[in-house]
């Protein structure tokens, strides 16, 4: 079994209540701030080896970041990765979810035959949750989203159980398909400092635009259709008032105040 | 090219032949984006014998209805529907196609804008049309502490998710009902998806909790299952609902379906009581929308005491008894009055 693994190195979340905007040109500045693996990538990544380590085959990691990011990439190769590609290149930049999700099929394409393409639901950056669908549209094979559960069927299909709004399905896909996992499906195996210093001495491809033969027109800002027009802090628009002193007269004014809002339940 | 579509669409979901909420607050949104743009409100409306609900999307705001009905798509499954849509679009050219963020619809609309070529803002909080015309889609990131204003300049449909519960559901006006039949041919190609079963859970109390007009949310400084029983005793004595953070979730206190936030539900009651919550943004977001936010906090450094509307400085322990027996005693007052 060949599996493809998508991954995106984000912004340290712990860094974000903190993020520098340049006042001037509104856009962020995240030199300084580490990287990390959102949680859902890591959990498609164990799915991945779980079913390598059940079945044989091979895990490839694909991950369309800037080239800083490689520290982060040796995570995947220390969890059991087989081999990582990092998709690194100047022209990639400013890519919404349709330019990265071009780059990311053409890269699963040149890698050659393959089975199984997992991604996390959602990443926790922008959360889109939208490459896992839009890839599999530029491969051409389908796709489920909100994964809980994938089980190995013989004649090359997946069942498949996906979290609905209101409880679960369970499917059937022929491969091969792009699955997106869903919280919970896993419990992403921890990596040790041991396991990280030797996976240092391996090696990540790094492929860029030249090796990918990509159209130059659909990949990073100009080949994005959506574009951010500005971005702002959000603004705090409640006045908060704040009681102290007797439990007894806390409770009263706050009564009166929730009715004075007419906010009180009749 | 963007000059040959015009029309504002919205995903009405249905689920097992319910419509869903969030496709009539898309109604409503839809609504005023069609004045702003003078252009007319459609609903798509995709499932098996599913045509009476036109009546229904017609009484909430839309102009016309157009109706995909075929056995092929009585339950969701992507590639049908994405073929019924991509179809659609390419026969009426809407300008712009707002879908619910819901499982069906996280799965639909990118793999929708990825075939038809064009853009997807997803879980917008705010729209909007621009001096230009444009579509602006204001879209929370980084869990809330950034905002970002997107476009989609060139590309039609200019294509938004919204999630369930940001948006308000507009009044119901009675008015019969335009139905347009769509092309449904390209649903019955086959596909290598197969849905094998559908389980609904007995009981979803996320749903409830988006519609309520009072939620009382609990946090890490509950503390325990017992004293978690405070937080459900007040919002049963209010007639709300119980929200959580993903602490007092992940501790098993509430479900996972009861988490509000940026991974969980966006709630939008009258009123909002935290408790035992320090206010992350993470969890803010999801209750931004609330008319009044009270929390009780007995640390008077919790960032939350910046984002509410009344705060108390007090161990809930406290606070909440005695504010379960206000809310008995004005009700039993009410009663014996009325
Ligand atoms: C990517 C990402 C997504 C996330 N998504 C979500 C989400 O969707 N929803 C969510 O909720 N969280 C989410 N989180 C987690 C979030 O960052 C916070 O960790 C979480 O909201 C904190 O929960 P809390 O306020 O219950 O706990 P804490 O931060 O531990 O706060 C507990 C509060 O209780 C107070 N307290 C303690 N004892 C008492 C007492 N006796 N009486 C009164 N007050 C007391 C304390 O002063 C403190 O302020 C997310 C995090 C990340 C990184
Ligand atoms: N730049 C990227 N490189 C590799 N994988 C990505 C990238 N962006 C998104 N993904 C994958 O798509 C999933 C959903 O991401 P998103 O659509 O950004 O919410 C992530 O969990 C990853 O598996």
């Amino acid at each position: 079994m060949k599996i493809v693994v998508c991954v995106k190195p984000i912004p340290d979340p712990s860094y974000w209540a903190r993020l520098p905007l340049d006042p001037k040109t509104h856009t962020l500045r995240r030199e300084g701030i580490p990287n990390v693996l959102g949680l859902l990538d890591k959990c498609a990544l164990e799915e991945a080896l779980r079913i390598r380590d059940s079945c044989g085959g091979k895990v490839t990691v694909v991950s369309m970041a800037p080239l800083s990011t490689l520290g982060t990439l040796y995570q995947t190769l220390a969890m059991g990765a087989d081999e990582v590609v990092l998709l690194s290149d100047r022209c990639f930049a400013g890519a919404d979810t349709l330019a990265t999700s071009y780059v990311l099929a053409t890269a699963i394409k040149k890698l050659g035959q393959y089975h199984l393409v997992l991604c996390g639901d959602k990443s926790l950056d922008v959360g889109t949750g939208q490459v896992a669908p839009q890839v599999a549209e530029f491969l051409a094979i389908p796709h489920v989203c909100h994964v809980l559960k994938i089980d190995l069927l013989d004649g090359g299909r997946v069942r498949v159980k996906a979290k609905t709004d209101d409880g679960h399905i369970i499917l059937e896909t022929d491969l091969p398909a792009v699955l997106a996992v869903h919280r919970g499906i896993n419990q992403p195996r921890l990596v040790s400092l041991m396991g990280l210093v030797a996976a240092r001495e391996r090696e990540i491809k790094v492929w860029g635009a030249s090796d990918l033969e990509v159209d130059p027109a659909r990949v990073g800002l100009v080949g994005s259709p959506t574009q951010v027009a500005q971005v702002f802090a959000p603004q705090r628009r409640r006045r908060g008032e704040l009681l102290q002193g007797e439990a007894e007269e806390m409770v009263r004014s706050l009564m009166a105040r929730l009715e004075q809002a007419g906010v009180m339940p009749t | 090219m963007a000059k040959d579509y015009r029309g504002v669409w919205v995903f009405a979901e249905q689920r097992k032949r319910r419509l869903q909420d969030v496709g009539l607050e898309l109604l409503g949104e839809g609504r005023k984006l069609a004045h702003k743009m003078d252009t007319e409100l459609g609903a798509i409306l995709i499932g098996y014998q599913v045509g009476a609900f036109a009546e229904e999307l017609t009484a909430y705001g839309a102009d016309k209805v157009y109706l995909a009905d075929s056995p092929a798509l009585e339950v969701y499954r992507n590639e049908p529907y994405t073929r019924v849509l991509e179809r659609a679009v390419m026969e009426h050219k809407p300008e712009i196609l707002l879908f619910g963020a819901t499982a069906t619809g996280t799965d639909l609309a990118p793999r929708l804008a990825a075939r038809l070529g064009t853009g997807l803002t997803a879980d917008c909080i705010q729209l909007d049309i621009d001096e230009q015309g444009r579509l602006l889609q204001t879209v929370p990131a980084f869990g809330g502490n950034l905002m970002a204003q997107v476009i989609c300049p060139k590309h039609r449909p200019q294509m938004a998710t919204v999630r369930p519960g940001v948006m308000g559901k507009p009044e119901r006006k009675a008015r019969r009902a335009v139905v347009q039949a769509l092309d449904t041919s390209v649903a019955e190609q086959g596909a290598a998806v197969r849905v094998l079963e559908t389980v609904v859970m007995p009981e979803e109390r996320g749903a409830a909790l988006e519609r309520a007009d009072v939620v009382v949310g609990g946090g890490w400084g509950v503390g325990g299952h017992q004293e978690w029983g405070l937080v459900v005793r007040l919002a049963n004595a209010l007639g709300g609902e119980v929200g959580a953070t993903r602490p007092a979730a992940d501790e098993g206190w509430a479900s996972e379906e009861q988490m509000i936030g940026q991974s969980g539900k966006v709630i939008r009651p009258q009123l909002y009581i935290a408790i035992g919550i320090s206010g992350a943004i993470q969890h803010m977001v999801g209750v931004q929308e609330a008319k009044i936010i009270v929390a009780i906090n007995n640390n008077p450094a919790a960032p939350i005491f910046k984002e509410i509307d009344i705060g108390l400085v007090a161990d809930f322990k406290d606070i909440v008894p005695r504010l379960i027996e206000e809310v008995e005693r004005r009700r039993a007052g009410e009663e014996a009055a009325g």
